[in-house]
């Protein structure tokens, strides 16, 4: 008995198939005149700035649950003076950049998909090329890179905030200084912690660019596809950001980092 | 009149043609959707392709202004045959070619001076603001809408939108215009007020109009030659008065 579907299976290798042409292309048109600085920085605005209060806010309820919920157990084990220790390495190496990008991908992967799918339905794409503009550079091309490079930023950010969660969370029930929190903190992070976790954000931030668009550019006519793009552009963004982080702990592995 | 098949009939007509198409095809799959359309669009006329929905007019419209490829067939517009044109090319030959979409398709996230000033600022990229704010006011003031400059294409009705996406559509004062179902989607009455502008600004700038339309109102009152299109070809040509007289009950149902 086949456990998969042929069609399945058949349907996956035509989506990744197209998708990788669809990234070919962004790359082609990424280096080519014209350049529409005005609508990337318009879009780094959007995506970045707008999403800094969403970001702010689960990043600091997860470094304070994170904390209260590690407490118990490093008690029991007689190193709660480590707890610093351990919620800078977690937050930094790893759940600082998945779960941010994660929510990114909720918040901006499925507007963006929204957004161009309607476009698409309702022929703005279309008008768009009549006007002289190549809609791929304007829409996608801008959407990818802010993407790209807000998403960096954003972690950033929600690490910083994290760890400012962490220490009330330690303060909760025991007494630690600002000063001793950040100096375990900084002290017991290496170059090989920080640099392989900010490189891979980075890619985080593409993969949920290039899909947002990829999704919303392909969206098949009407109200229904405009939905199942938007989902769809949430739930693959997020397949994917889970392989990469795969991947790159296999690559800075490979390359000594850990 | 004539009922031709698959022949031009720019030579019937005393202007010059600005738009020749000959043996125009295009397929989707197994689906045959123009199978050797030809007609010619003259200097300064209303033109009205007719046919029924899924007939292919839109693929036609669309085929015509460079956002689809025929299988075959050429379309020769300003001396240059669009199939065979590149980006750049097709960018140079639509400033001249304006083109209103059936849905209007405003930008939702602009407001109306916004989408006004948009092709402007793509095609006529050294204009000052003051004269961007003159021509926006002016192709505004052309559909009577001036005050709607600062809303959202949101907050308007169907027939505002439609008359803004004509302002849109006339702000780079372009020698010939490509309507796609003007009327659909608007009540009768707005959809004659649509036409009645259409017709009046045809006359202001002189501009010559290819029209794709089912609704028997629009093909009455803005065409001053009707196409018929069935089976992906141009069956019959003719004035409105001249085809309603017609026997063939292929082109009498459109009229009936």
């Amino acid at each position: 008995m086949y456990l998969v579907n042929t069609e399945t299976v058949k349907s996956f290798f035509n989506e990744l198939g197209a998708l990788s042409l669809f990234t070919g292309r962004f790359f082609t048109q990424c280096f080519r005149p014209r350049y529409e600085l005005a609508e990337f920085f318009r879009q780094c605005f959007i995506i970045g700035y707008k999403s800094l209060p969403l970001v702010a806010l689960t990043g600091f309820i997860m470094g304070l649950v994170l904390t209260l919920q590690l407490r118990p157990s490093m008690v029991d084990y007689g190193v709660e003076s480590q707890i610093p220790v351990i919620v800078g390495i977690a937050i930094i190496r790893e759940i600082g950049p998945v779960i941010t990008a994660l929510i990114f991908a909720g918040k901006i992967g499925s507007s963006i998909g929204a957004e161009l799918g309607s476009m698409k339905v309702t022929e703005q794409i279309d008008a768009m090329e009549v006007s002289g503009t190549n809609p791929f550079k304007y829409l996608v091309v801008t959407r990818v890179l802010a993407c790209t490079f807000m998403l960096p930023v954003l972690i950033m950010l929600s690490d910083a905030i994290s760890l400012y969660g962490s220490y009330l969370g330690v303060n909760v029930k025991g007494v630690t200084s600002f000063s001793l929190f950040w100096t375990q903190v900084f002290d017991n992070l290496s170059f090989n912690d920080v640099l392989p976790a900010f490189t891979k954000t980075f890619f985080f931030g593409f993969a949920v660019g290039i899909i947002g668009c990829y999704k919303g550019f392909n969206s098949s006519k009407g109200t229904e596809g405009v939905g199942r793009s938007a989902n769809s552009a949430v739930v693959m963004s997020s397949i994917m950001i889970f392989v990469i982080d795969l991947l790159a702990v296999q690559v800075t592995d490979l390359l000594g980092f850990n | 009149m004539d009922i031709n098949k698959n022949i031009p009939d720019s030579e019937s007509g005393t202007s010059q043609p600005v738009i020749v198409i000959s043996d125009l095809h295009k397929s989707f799959g197994s689906n045959r959707v123009l199978a050797g359309f030809s007609i010619s669009l003259l200097k300064g006329e209303n033109l009205v392709v007719l046919g029924k929905s899924g007939s292919g007019k839109s693929v036609l419209i669309k085929c015509i202004i460079g956002l689809m490829k025929p299988d075959r067939g050429t379309i020769e517009m300003f001396g240059k045959n669009i199939p065979d044109l590149g980006a750049m090319e097709l960018d140079e030959i639509r400033v001249k070619v304006g083109f209103l979409f059936q849905s209007n398709a405003l930008y939702d996230s602009m407001t109306v001076r916004d989408n006004l000033e948009f092709p402007l600022r793509r095609h006529w990229i050294k204009l000052t603001q003051g004269e961007v704010d003159d021509m926006v006011m002016n192709a505004l003031s052309d559909v009577g809408l001036e005050h709607t400059v600062d809303m959202m294409p949101v907050e308007l009705s169907g027939g505002m939108r439609k008359r803004i996406a004509l302002a849109r559509t006339l702000i780079l004062k372009p020698e010939i215009i490509l309507y796609d179902e003007p009327t659909t989607g608007l009540d009768p009455i707005t959809g004659k007020e649509i036409i009645s502008l259409m017709v009046d600004l045809k006359r202001k700038y002189n501009t010559s109009s290819l029209i794709i339309s089912h609704d028997m109102n629009c093909v009455r009152m803005a065409g001053d030659r009707i196409a018929v299109l069935v089976d992906g070809i141009c069956y019959a040509t003719g004035t409105y008065e001249k085809l309603k007289q017609l026997e063939d009950s292929r082109v009498k149902q459109f009229f009936e």
